[in-house]
Formats: C-alpha cells, sequence, structure tokens
C-alpha cells in the first residue's frame, strides 16, 4: 500500500518562519534558555525519530524564539525516510485515548471552516481515569483569530456542552483541539480559557495543513515553567497518543477505511457472502506474506527470528486436529441444522404472503 | 434515490461517520432499552446525504418533560449552523437489536418525518449484528401507497384491502452508499498506519450459533402473535358470516310474516332497522398484521443472510481439515 511521501525537507524550514513572524505575545512567556527545548526533547523517544517531536517541541517550548538548537538535529535525519510522526511513550505523561470520531470530527469541522479562518478550534469531551484521558467526543466552537487578538465565542461552547451533558451526562470536558500543525501564542490564551473549564486541560492537534505530507495528530499538556519566584511562562509537553476503539466503531472505521481504495472514494454497503469474501480475502493476503517471509527465509534472504518462528508454529497448530470421521459428523449436522433453519424461514415467509392473498380475498 | 453518507462527523457513529456516532452512543448505554434515536441533518437533494447527526437520548425510563427534546433538537440545530454544519434536517436514526424494528412507533414517527419532509429517511443500525463482523445499517421510507393509508388513518381491512398493500410493499429500502473526502482520506492512512484497526476477525468465527438461536426465537414469538392474529381474524370473520345469515332469515321471516298479515288484512308490521338489531362485530385492525408480517419477513431475510454467511464458513474449515489430512 503506497503511503504518503514525507518530504524530509519540511519541517526544518516551516517553524523558522513562524517564531520569527510572531510578535512578542502577550502572555507571560518568558524566553526560556535554550536547555528548555533540549530538554523537552529528551522525553521524546530515540534520537532517530523523525525531525518531527524535536520541531514541535521546539516550538512549544518558546512560541517566541527561533528555535535554533533544535533545527540541527532535525536536519540530520533528513536524507532517510523520517520515522513515524508520533514519537515513542513519554515517560511519566499521561496517555490520551483517542477514539477515531474526534478526529473525523475535527477533520470536517476544518472542512466547513468559514472564508479566511487558517484553523478551527473546538472542545474534547471525555472522561478521565488513573492514568489515561478517554476522549469520546468534541464539537467545534466558532473563534475569530488574527494577528494581534483572538475571540473565542465561549457562551456558545458552555451551551453546546450543556446540551451534550443532557443525552451522555457522563462526558467532562477535557480539553481543546486545534487544527494546524503549529501552537501559537494564541494557543497559550486559548488554553488558559480553557483551564477554567477543567483542570488540566488537554491539547489537541490535527495536522489538516498536511506538513510533511502527512497528518499529525499530537497531544499536550501545559506545563509552568521559568524561573520560580519571576513570571511564569507556559510550555506544552507533548503526550502519548493511542486510539481506543468501542468493537462496532473498529468494524465501522475498517469499512469506511476502504474507501481509500476506489478511485472517486464512495464505496457501497455489502452484503452477506461478499463480507465473507472480502475478510477470507484479507486473511488470504496476510497468508501470503507469512508465506514470502518463509521463504525468504529458507533461501537465506531473511535471517531466522525465533519469536516469529514461534507464532508461525502456533497459528499452524490453530487447526485443529479432529478425527476426520467425527469432524464429518460435526460439519453434516451443522450443515443440516443451517439448511433445515434457510428451509424454514423459507415456509414461513411463503405462509405470510399466502395469509396476505387469502386476507385480501 | 441513493443515500450518501458524507464522512466524518458525528454519529453515533457519528457522521464520519454517521455510524460511528451511532456505535458509541449505543455501546455507552450498555445495550439496554430502546438504544439511541437521533436526528440527521443534512445537506442536498435527490440524493440524500447525511452529514451529521445529533443525538436526543429517548429512554422511556426518564421521566422527563417531552417538548425538552424538541427543544434540545431545536438548539442543537441552532448552534450547529454557527460552525457551518448542515442542519437541515433529513430524518432520523434507530437502533434495534436483531432487526426488530418494524412496530407502530417506528410506522408512526417516520410518517411524521416523511409527511413534514418529502425526502426523510429512517436510519436502521443493529449493533448486535455489526458486532458479528460487519457494519449493519439500513434506510428505509414508507412507501407512497402507505402513506395514503397514514394519511387518511383508516386501517381497516376495507381502506387497505382497497390500497393493495402487501407487507412486503410498506417499506422501501434505500441503497447506502458511503463518501468520504480527501483529507479524511488522509486521516485514514494516517489511522490505518498507528493502530491495528481490524485485527479481530470476528466475521469468520464459526461461534455465531447464540446469534442464530435467538433470531430463532423472536421469529417464533412474532410466529406465535401472527396466529393469534389470525385466530382473531377467522373468528371475526366467522361471525359476520353468521350474522349476515341471521339477518337474512330474519328478514325472511318478517317477509312472510307480512305476507300472512296482508292475506289476513292487517297491517304489515313496521320495517325495523336492521343494522340496529344486528350490531356488526367490530373488524380487527389489520395494521397490526401487517405490522407482524412485515417484520417476520425481515427476521427471515435476516436468518437466511445469516445461514448463507454460515455455510460458506464451514465449507471453508472443511477445506482447512481436508489439507490437514
Amino acid at each position: 500500500m503506497a503511503t504518503p511521501v514525507v518530504s524530509a525537507s519540511g519541517p526544518p524550514a516551516t517553524p523558522a518562519p513562524a517564531p520569527v513572524a510572531a510578535p512578542a505575545s502577550a502572555s507571560a512567556s518568558v524566553p526560556a534558555p535554550t536547555p528548555a527545548p533540549a530538554a523537552a526533547a529528551v522525553p521524546a523517544a530515540a534520537p532517530a525519530a523523525s525531525s518531527d517531536p524535536a520541531a514541535a517541541a521546539a516550538t512549544t517550548a518558546a512560541p517566541g524564539q527561533t528555535p535554533a538548537s533544535a533545527q540541527a538535529p532535525a536536519q540530520t535525519p533528513a536524507p532517510a525516510l523520517p520515522g513515524p510522526a508520533l514519537p515513542g511513550p513519554f515517560p511519566g505523561g499521561r496517555v490520551v485515548r483517542l477514539h477515531p470520531v474526534i478526529l473525523a470530527s475535527i477533520v470536517d469541522s476544518y472542512e466547513r471552516r468559514n472564508e479566511g479562518a487558517a484553523r478551527v478550534i473546538g472542545t474534547l469531551l471525555g472522561t478521565v481515569d488513573k492514568h489515561s484521558v478517554e476522549v469520546t467526543n468534541c464539537f467545534s466552537v466558532p473563534h475569530n483569530e488574527s494577528e494581534d487578538e483572538v475571540a473565542v465565542d465561549m457562551e456558545f461552547a458552555k451551551n453546546m456542552y450543556e446540551l451534550h451533558k443532557k443525552v451522555s451526562p457522563n462526558e467532562l470536558i477535557l480539553g481543546w483541539y486545534a487544527t494546524g500543525h503549529d501552537i501559537t501564542e494564541h494557543s497559550v490564551l486559548i488554553h488558559e480559557y480553557y483551564s477554567r473549564e477543567a483542570p488540566n486541560p488537554i491539547h489537541l492537534t490535527v495536522d489538516t495543513s498536511l506538513q510533511n505530507g502527512r497528518m499529525s495528530i499530537k497531544a499536550y499538556v501545559s506545563t509552568l515553567m521559568g524561573v520560580p519566584g519571576r513570571t511564569m511562562g507556559v510550555m506544552f509537553t507533548p503526550l502519548t497518543v493511542k486510539y481506543a476503539y468501542y468493537d462496532t466503531e473498529r468494524i465501522g472505521v475498517d469499512l469506511i477505511m476502504k474507501t481509500c481504495f476506489s478511485p472517486n472514494r464512495v464505496i457501497g454497503l455489502s452484503s452477506d457472502l461478499q463480507q465473507v469474501g472480502g475478510a477470507s480475502a484479507r486473511i488470504q493476503d496476510a497468508l501470503s506474506t507469512v508465506l514470502q517471509y518463509a521463504e525468504d527465509v529458507l533461501s537465506g534472504k531473511v535471517s531466522a527470528d525465533n519469536t516469529v518462528g514461534r507464532f508461525l508454529m502456533s497459528l499452524v497448530n490453530q487447526v485443529p486436529k479432529i478425527v476426520p470421521d467425527d469432524f464429518e459428523t460435526m460439519l453434516n449436522s451443522n450443515i443440516n441444522d443451517l439448511l433445515m433453519v434457510t428451509y424454514l424461514a423459507n415456509l414461513t415467509q411463503s405462509q405470510i404472503a399466502l395469509n396476505e392473498k387469502l386476507v385480501n380475498l | 434515490m441513493m443515500l450518501t453518507l458524507m464522512k466524518a462527523q458525528y454519529f453515533l457513529w457519528g457522521g464520519l461517520p454517521t455510524p460511528w456516532k451511532k456505535g458509541t452512543s449505543t455501546h455507552r448505554r450498555g445495550g439496554t432499552s430502546l438504544g439511541g434515536k437521533g436526528s440527521r441533518i443534512r445537506l442536498d437533494t435527490e440524493r440524500v446525504k447525511f452529514t451529521r447527526d445529533s443525538r436526543v437520548v429517548m429512554e422511556t425510563s426518564q421521566e422527563r418533560d417531552p417538548s425538552w427534546r424538541v427543544q434540545y433538537q431545536m438548539e442543537m440545530m441552532r448552534s450547529l449552523r454557527h460552525v457551518n454544519i448542515d442542519h437541515l434536517h433529513v430524518g432520523w436514526y434507530q437502533s434495534t437489536y436483531y432487526g426488530s424494528f418494524v412496530t407502530r412507533a417506528l410506522l408512526d414517527s417516520q410518517f411524521s418525518y416523511q409527511h413534514a419532509i418529502e425526502e426523510s429517511v429512517v436510519l436502521i443500525y443493529d449493533p448486535i449484528k455489526t458486532a458479528q463482523g460487519s457494519l449493519s445499517l439500513k434506510a428505509y421510507r414508507l412507501t407512497p401507497k402507505l402513506m395514503e393509508v397514514c394519511k387518511e388513518k383508516d386501517f381497516s381491512p376495507e381502506a387497505l384491502k382497497k390500497a393493495n398493500i402487501t407487507f412486503e410493499y410498506m417499506f422501501e429500502e434505500v441503497p447506502i452508499v458511503i463518501k468520504n473526502s480527501h483529507l479524511i482520506n488522509v486521516l485514514m492512512w494516517e489511522l490505518e498506519k498507528k493502530s491495528a484497526v481490524a485485527d479481530k476477525h470476528e466475521l469468520l468465527s464459526l461461534a455465531s450459533s447464540n446469534h442464530l438461536g435467538k433470531n430463532l426465537q423472536l421469529l417464533m414469538d412474532r410466529v406465535d402473535e401472527m396466529s393469534q392474529d389470525i385466530v382473531k381474524y377467522n373468528t371475526y370473520m366467522r361471525n359476520t358470516s353468521k350474522q349476515q345469515q341471521q339477518k337474512h332469515q330474519y328478514q325472511q321471516r318478517r317477509q312472510q310474516e307480512n305476507m300472512q298479515r296482508q292475506s289476513r288484512g292487517e297491517p304489515p308490521l313496521p320495517e325495523e332497522d336492521l343494522s340496529k338489531l344486528f350490531k356488526p362485530p367490530q373488524p380487527p385492525a389489520r395494521m397490526d398484521s401487517l405490522l407482524i408480517a412485515g417484520q417476520i419477513n425481515t427476521y427471515c431475510q435476516n436468518i437466511k443472510e445469516f445461514t448463507a454467511q454460515n455455510l460458506g464458513k464451514l465449507f471453508m474449515a472443511q477445506a482447512l481439515q481436508e489439507y490437514n489430512n
């Protein structure tokens, strides 16, 4: 499957113009010392990770400052294909579990934005757990953003939240989302608004401008930083994002993903045997990949890995060994059951049709 | 008329699908009682496009002022208009278990919607069937003939016979198509990379006899109801015919007496109002039996679909075993 090709030269260039153009923010954003971006970058997995986390951490650390130090590590992995846009688990941070509905809603609100609006924002709703936060719902909030001011319709946000609470009382305001690949100083202001609504709100960014050719989805939490005793600044520390699904959700997402493969992005809902056919085709694909791997190992192209071998063995042993006669009887009785049920269903249908005819005589 | 579901958004499975929002809402309620009912808001005509829905929970257990639902809907639609979301009301959705949705309530609601808005549709979502492996979402509208009958509010057998409605002709199914925008496609690719979406293959599981059993149970209940209904109808028919006979006999006796009296020169007896003497029995409501028949039909179709799938799976299992031996 072709993945969107990432242009590696993208990330180092973009953070530079943005902070330079932005005027000194009104909020308390103390020019953080250079160790701060490095400190933020350290929890971000291995340095071999893509240029994204470094650039993002640097931008979030000091919106008004050129992340000069972050540029250097960002440029080294440029020639190679950058790793996953989402860095590995952040130790000590909370885990944010997103439902795909949220992302779809966000992208949809972005597509419906007003003329001239560069990004959309909205509230995230969900539940809080001890170690994780599960975001299950969201709605967009109208806002106006210009060079030096930002206006968010909080009245609207409150109203919507009340309405939502009526139908699902368990949801709390967890934070807010914004589209766009950067965290601007306006974000800090908006984040402040939201910290009045929820303790320690989460900020989610969905990059709809497709920087690096990917839609990166990141979550942040704000932490205070700066010299104690003086004005404190705000730093956005990244959080691990995981995806959670209800079972039925997963099946639906699976179906909707199929539109990726059709030319005009349209699919219909398939029916009975087609679905079984589709599912078995998928298993066939998976099996052929496994077979390919086995062939490669046998011919010596790939070195054998013991864990994979163990998995393969358990896979082959999954097919239960049943005495053929027993299996015959089981199979036959099952088939008989099914055939009988089909026959009964047909019989019932003809009965009611007959009844209709008789009644209407 | 085709139904195009636009991505994203809200759904119970919310618009992204709408299916999503729908899924999450019934899931949260733990699958009891009615499940979620909500209204959908659309964009376009002719091919009705659903883009978003707002969920209005109708739980019968809660004592609430019924007008709050209407209020909620109005408020929600107004708010959605602010954020440029299509706010034209297009229909409603309902979740059901095992496909038992052909009820009087649904008929009434759909009628009122369709009466107000020409193209309105009801989406039926079955979470249990979806959990079996494939999204079960169907869209229905009332046929024009049924609309006529509902408008008259006359459900007597004569009216229905005149309209010539059979149970198959009550609802028409509208094909559903899912359409995504490019940006959503990008999102889909991202999700595919980041999360293991389809790692469970429930569709291919052979252990679904429970589902079949439940379906059959419901079918049996309905068939029982149907037979009771038929018995009622039969007694009615018998009563009417008996009554006709009685009327006839009475008339004949009257005539005979009158002739006798005439021959004796006495004034004839007054003509009595036959209809007062012989009150015709109440004809049973035919609508219920139509609904039951429709429901039985749906169950049967579901069962057939299910057995077809299972047969396929059994043959696949057989092939695997043969290879083993």
